[in-house]
């Protein structure tokens, strides 16, 4: 059809119009230049009004047009034909207003007034079929003149010029419309004229008949018992939930989640308590975090030796490592492992000695740290020993714990989940104790064992314990068992095999040896296969429940972490080769992948998992609206924060292998540097919203719920009556 | 499988994998690295006031944005004139019982390396100037600054060493900028950080992915472009972009009988050897012959000083300048 390739070409060509100077403008933008002075503003404020033009003035062609078609319609005047298809279109009230009219012929007056009367119902089906019957015309040339205008006191003229036109323009477009409308109501009245003659000469008693089964045809409803019958509704099985004061819904509502009553009150104070303090954790190691993001934009902020910005960046890894996220899993762990093993925690004593020990290890650390007291600067090794030494007894009074919580289990297999979280305990042990024991690592010593140390932090112990984490909730949250325990198995040793190679990868073309950088870039590269079997177990367990995730409020943040546990696992595989190391190593794309995962998979199944948990321990749910502004937030601030510092990273990269000079890609990084605080700020302020979340799941609210207080006098009264036994 | 239904095995088996591949690609490379291993010969020890600045280096975490390491790659070259070595960082031993090795090898450079600093930037008042506060002399950068490393005394003594601040810098305090010691042992530290040449004989190992078009020597064009680069990379940081010096610091270049005079012996004399003939201004280091300059950079950033600024001065040709440094080398101060 000729039309349909007008459409599609005007389309594009209004594409192109927009484009461009939207184009031009991102290639020519950086956040701290533009300014509405700038030659470019100018450009597209007058392309966007050539634009405008240029639709009304097709518009108006395609109305003229359109009067064109109904003047020659008038002129043949096709008659009946036309007129029967009005009569098929009625809806019931006009039907029943023919029917009285026909009653009345049969009772023998004559009534005109009654035909009339019909007028006003034809005259609006005509003028909406009118409606319904819009198409693009074909129309004249496009005029973009951009290109010879430099001057900006040009361009501005040209802005005021057009727009008295396009006024004008507007005002002709009202014009036409409005007699467009007189002349199109003038036709429709006569058109209803025409109708009723027609339907006066049909036969009265054919006609009756036909009308009465259209009307009847037209108002068939269901009876809503199709389905139900007439028996009255029982749930013999307790199956179903009603909330009865629901009001005008915000967020989509979710399934509520259950308590479950049959866990030790003490053990689930216990896990609160872990819960809580990686939330305070959280809140404090980001508002830090938030704050260095503010010192690349504004180095000035403030002059302090203790919040200067090289003592306060270990403040803040270091408190989201073993404060927040090492705490969250902790506390996690001690509802999975007693619960997989079908028995109760060995000691709760160890509990909230471990918790103690942890939470002192982060204050007095980030204290010296702001003091100026470190470790020598390893990343994640900013804690001195005896520091260290708190949070490392921490972990092995949880592994004693753990273990003979394991070996007093009532089932006969031990489940992944169990396998992962003791496997990262025992792992984040050796870890410390290969890298903080203080007898040696002398010169390039360390640079080895520090390349070891993190990555195994990183890897064995937040990635292991929380794919336990994984490996327990999310079969849970889905109601349906894990999809293969054997891909399990392989990713489990697979990723002791890979990953425990992968340290000095951060130190490739450095002065340590060359053969342990090949070891290391091997091993990243062997990373794909634990990766892909974890992630591919995890998105077949989802198999025939994706529907689950619109009811649930903990799925979104699985399925995040899922999808960020592949991507930011297989960037870091791709980092690891020794081009993309020319590329990108030292610049902030390090930064972005540490975010992406450690916060994109470790923060969102660790958010996942406690928005599970908390409501089965105290029976309260947070507000839906704040859990759907945590995550939303979470996500698109996580976003904002990677995506432009990788791509500010990738320039910078560039930039140096040019042999530019330093101070030129500090310059070049500033609006991506502004970009990272705002996305920043996003996650800071969901962090809020989790926090409050937290108060909601945990506060004992000061409103009596009526059913719990009805239950509890019966039960106070139930003594004063005898039993009878 | 009965591995996997009893605890003890399973758990055992997976420290022991575990605690084998460590012991494998930490442990066993970290020893062999510390028992075979040792400093240059003509490596120079820290002086006592530079073990002092190191440690307020690392308690101030510099490594954060500072790295210590010339990767053997081409990109790495404006950094040190030959790729680290593990014999580099041998002189590196525990800080203190409490405290571990400080290699400062470093994993982000947010700010330059400094592995050849004491070399780049020799100038003591230029150091304690940007330590004060780093926009005064480099407008763009974004390092924080160290106000606690100075005191302000209204009156100081004549020991003292007084910083030069312009007062839009010093928020409404009266009197004068004093480096404290923590900033001259801080400086010590700095200035001690040169890469050590490696003994006669030995041949440096190479910088890998060269760049795959060299410099064309003598192309007007090319030179041009570089003049800028080199300019802004080894001048800029003292004579300031707009080539105007900073009053009471270092001289401007905007209009300098240097600069726009007949005696170009004189101009290239003081790009190869440094300069400090003025007491009103710091001293000038030696940054040709520290950086390497070859004809061709020396040329570039002499038409670029030459042509900017509002400066007139005739293009010069490498050939030329070639003689010159030759000439100049001779009289360098030995």
């Amino acid at each position: 059809m000729n039309t349909k390739k007008t459409i599609i070409f005007f389309y594009l060509t209004a594409v192109w119009c927009v484009a461009t100077p939207l184009f031009t403008f991102a290639q020519e933008m950086r956040p701290s230049t533009f300014s509405f002075s700038s030659k470019v503003a100018w450009i597209m404020i007058i392309s966007l009004l050539l634009i405008a033009m240029f639709f009304t003035v097709l518009f108006l062609k395609h109305k003229v047009k359109e009067i064109g078609a109904a003047n020659k319609k008038q002129e043949t005047k096709e008659g009946n034909r036309d007129l029967k298809k009005y009569t098929n279109s009625l809806n019931s009230k006009q039907i029943d207003a023919c029917l009285k009219y026909l009653q009345r012929i049969k009772k023998g007056g004559k009534n005109k007034s009654g035909l009339v009367s019909l007028l006003p119902a034809f005259i609006f089906m005509g003028a909406f079929t009118l409606c319904n019957n819009t198409a693009f015309g074909q129309a004249g040339t496009t005029s973009t003149t951009t290109s010879l205008l430099s001057e900006k006191g040009i361009l501005i003229t040209i802005v005021l010029l057009l727009i008295p036109i396009l006024a004008g323009i507007v005002l002709i477009v009202v014009k036409v419309l409005n007699s467009l409308k007189k002349y199109t109501n003038k036709n429709n009245i006569e058109e209803a004229k025409r109708l009723v003659e027609y339907l006066k000469l049909l036969p009265e008693d054919e006609m009756e008949a036909s009308f009465k089964k259209r009307k009847y045809a037209l108002d068939y409803t269901l009876s809503h018992r199709e389905l139900s019958g007439n028996e009255k509704a029982e749930d013999e099985k307790g199956l179903i939930n009603i909330n009865n004061d629901m009001g005008l819904p915000i967020v989509a509502l979710k399934k509520k989640a259950m308590k479950r009553p049959n866990i030790d009150p003490k053990l689930s104070k216990l896990i609160l308590w872990y819960l809580g303090c990686a939330t305070f954790w959280l809140l404090f190691g980001t508002t830090v975090g938030e704050y260095l993001g503010i010192k690349f934009v504004a180095p000035d902020a403030d002059h302090l030796s203790w919040l200067s910005f090289g003592r306060l960046r270990p403040v803040h890894t270091n408190a989201v490592f073993w404060g927040w996220a090492s705490l969250g899993m902790l506390g996690l762990g001690y509802y999975i492992v007693p619960r997989v093993s079908n028995t109760n925690l060995a000691s709760l004593k160890k509990g909230w000695y471990a918790l103690y020990l942890i939470n002192a290890a982060v204050i007095l650390g980030s204290i010296c740290l702001m003091a100026g007291i470190n470790n020598g600067g390893g990343e994640y090794r900013e804690y001195v020993w005896p520091v260290m030494l708190l949070f490392g007894i921490g972990l092995i009074l949880t592994l004693i714990n753990f273990v003979q919580t394991i070996a007093k289990r009532t089932t006969r297999e031990i489940y992944i989940a169990n396998w992962y979280i003791v496997a990262s305990v025992i792992f984040a042990i050796v870890i410390s104790v290969v890298a903080y024991v203080p007898i040696w690592q002398n010169g390039l010593g360390e640079t080895i064992i520090q390349g070891y140390y993190m990555h195994q932090g990183v890897g064995m112990w937040f990635m292991l314990f929380t794919l336990g984490i994984v490996y327990y909730f999310l079969p849970q949250q889905l109601n349906k068992p894990i999809y293969s325990y054997s891909l399990g198995i392989l990713a489990f040793w697979t990723q002791i095999l890979f990953y425990t190679l992968i340290g000095t990868h951060h130190f490739v073309f450095s002065a340590i040896p060359w053969w342990l950088q090949t070891i290391a870039i091997v091993g990243s590269a062997g990373m794909i296969i634990p990766v892909v079997a974890g992630t591919t177990n995890f998105i077949l367990t989802f198999k025939g429940a994706w529907y689950k995730i619109k009811d649930s409020y903990t799925l979104p943040f699985f399925l995040v972490g899922i999808i960020f546990y592949f991507t930011g696992s297989m960037q870091g595989t791709a980092e690891a080769f020794r081009s993309t190391n020319l590329l990108w190593h030292f610049t902030d794309f390090t930064v972005a992948h540490s975010h992406l995962t450690m916060y994109g998979i470790i923060c969102f199944f660790l958010w996942a998992a406690i928005y599970a948990v908390i409501p089965r321990l105290t029976g309260k749910e947070a507000p839906q609206i704040t859990i759907g502004a945590h995550f939303w937030m979470a996500l698109i601030g996580l976003l904002f924060y990677t995506i432009p510092l990788m791509y500010g990273s990738t320039l910078k990269g560039l930039m140096w292998m040019q042999g530019k000079p330093f101070i030129d890609s500090v310059v070049l990084m500033a609006p991506y540097w502004l970009w990272r605080a705002i996305g920043g700020s996003l996650m800071w302020l969901s962090h809020l919203f989790f926090a409050y979340n937290m108060y909601k799941m945990l506060a004992n609210t000061n409103t009596v719920d009526v059913k719990e207080a009805a239950i509890k006098e019966l039960e106070e009264t139930e003594p004063s009556i005898e039993p009878i036994v | 499988m009965e591995l996997f239904d009893n605890h003890k095995k399973l758990f055992t088996t997976a420290f022991l994998f575990f605690a084998g591949l460590t012991i494998l690609v930490a442990i066993i490379p970290a020893l062999n690295n510390q028992a075979n291993n040792a400093a240059l010969p003509n490596a120079i020890a820290l002086s006592e006031d530079a073990i002092k600045g190191k440690n307020i280096f690392i308690a101030n975490g510099c490594v954060a944005c500072h790295t210590q390491q010339v990767r053997n790659i081409e990109m790495d070259k404006v950094w040190g004139s030959r790729p680290g070595i593990a014999a580099d960082y041998a002189a590196n031993h525990r800080t203190d019982f409490w405290r571990n090795t400080a290699t400062l090898m470093g994993t982000e450079r947010t700010g330059p390396d400094l592995t050849n600093i004491g070399t780049r930037q020799p100038s003591k008042d230029w150091n304690l100037v940007h330590l004060f506060n780093p926009r005064i002399v480099v407008k763009q950068s974004i390092m924080p600054a160290f106000p606690w490393l100075f005191a302000i005394k209204k009156q100081p003594s004549k020991t003292d060493i007084i910083v030069t601040v312009p007062a839009a810098y010093l928020e409404d305090k009266d009197g004068k900028v004093v480096a404290t010691k923590d900033a001259i042992y801080l400086i010590a530290y700095l200035q001690s950080l040169k890469q050590t040449k490696l003994p006669e004989g030995t041949v440096a190992s190479e910088f890998l992915y060269k760049k795959e078009e060299g410099k064309v020597a003598g192309n007007t064009k090319t030179t041009a472009l570089d003049g800028k680069a080199l300019y802004t990379a080894n001048c800029q940081s003292c004579h300031q972009e707009n080539g105007e010096g900073l009053i009471g610091a270092y001289p401007p270049l905007k209009g300098s009988p240097v600069v726009t005079g007949d005696d170009l012996e004189l101009y290239v004399g003081i790009i190869m050897n440094g300069y400090n003939p003025r007491p009103e201004y710091g001293e000038m280091a030696a940054v040709g012959t520290n950086m390497n300059f070859t004809e061709n950079d020396v040329a570039a950033i002499i038409n670029y000083e030459g042509s900017s600024w509002d400066n007139k001065r005739k293009k010069v040709t490498p050939e030329e300048i070639k003689k010159l440094m030759d000439l100049v080398k001779l009289k360098a101060p030995k």
